[in-house]
């Protein structure tokens, strides 16, 4: 394997690893372990902080793994431009990390919702979304208990003019509603990035549709636009 | 000297409060009426070992800004510090 080296953190609690470093290897680059209390990224070009429970979820999702030894490589690497994506439990941590705005609440109805959803790319020009256009609808699914993003009016409003709201929970044709949006997200947004567009937080997961053989594969162009962007030294 | 500390930990007025809301929606059902505006939030207790209780309170504030409670959707209060042996 030569593609670029992509971390994949596993905190205590983690669930969805093994399927990121999966992916990263299904879709031409090289995975790369890394365990909570390593206070490196082993030379990783990118990182990816994965879903799951990490330390079970208690007090808040992501409020004690902002505080694990690695997530001082992983800021150190975001502020030098490197690539960080979160997803799920991953984008909980980023934001109780203040490496992205607001906070992820419990789901609109306290259902646990875990489905296949669609949603619509906001904007090209973060790392991880360079290759999708404004507009393009990607079939990915979500399993949260938490996902409902909310900010303060003036977070929300600099988030929205900034154009940094990734991605929105749609319908499969598009159109926003809230029949589309499993958790009650604050603007049915899904994902959203730093004002540089090089950390990415998202509730759905990429990771879990790259594969054909076991469903959707709207996670396949994030994965794209990540390993193209990465050579060029993003 | 060692004193014990509560924290309550609330959302902050106005955020939506799905647990509240579903503990509000189960009390008719179980013939209680009259009651409204349940909100659910955490209480931390915890013991503190400092010289005075104003540097203890400072630790308590400290922790519970940077841990107990994530500002932008929580508030918190401290409710009692009473010396512990």
């Amino acid at each position: 394997m030569s593609g670029p080296r992509v971390a994949v953190i596993t905190f205590p609690g983690s669930l969805d690893d093994r399927d990121a470093l999966r992916a990263v290897r299904l879709m031409g680059g090289t995975p790369v372990l890394v365990w909570h209390r390593d206070r490196d990224l082993g030379g990783a070009d990118a990182v990816i902080l994965p879903g799951g429970f990490s330390y079970g979820d208690h007090l808040r999702a992501g409020a004690i793994a902002r505080f694990a030894p690695v997530m001082a490589a992983v800021a150190e690497h975001a502020e030098r431009g490197g690539p960080v994506l979160g997803i799920c439990n991953g984008f909980q941590i980023l934001c109780e990390a203040g490496l992205l705005p607001g906070a992820l609440t419990r789901n609109v109805g306290l259902a646990f919702v875990c489905r296949r959803i669609h949603v619509r790319c906001e904007t090209s020009a973060t790392v991880f979304t360079s290759t999708i256009a404004a507009g393009e609808v990607l079939p990915v699914p979500v399993k949260h208990g938490e996902g409902r993003f909310v900010a303060d009016p003036e977070t929300l409003a600099r988030i929205e003019g900034e154009g940094r709201v990734v991605f929105r929970y749609c319908s499969p044709a598009g159109h926003l509603g809230g029949e589309w949006n499993p958790n009650g997200s604050t603007n049915h947004i899904a994902g959203i990035a730093n004002d540089r567009g090089n950390v990415v937080g998202m509730m759905p997961h990429p990771e879990h549709a790259v594969d054909p053989d076991v469903g959707p594969t709207g996670g396949q162009p994030m994965f794209e636009s990540l390993l193209q962007a990465v050579p060029a030294g993003v | 000297m060692r004193r014990r500390f509560e924290v309550v930990v609330m959302l902050k007025p106005g955020m939506a409060d799905p647990q509240g809301r579903a503990v509000e929606d189960a009390l008719p059902t179980m013939g209680w009426s009259g009651l409204t505006n349940v909100r659910v939030g955490k209480h931390v207790e915890l013991t503190v070992e400092a010289d005075s209780e104003d540097a203890a309170r400072a630790l308590v504030e400290q922790v519970a800004d940077r841990l107990l409670s994530n500002p932008v959707i929580e508030d918190y209060r401290i409710l009692s510090a009473e010396e512990v042996r």
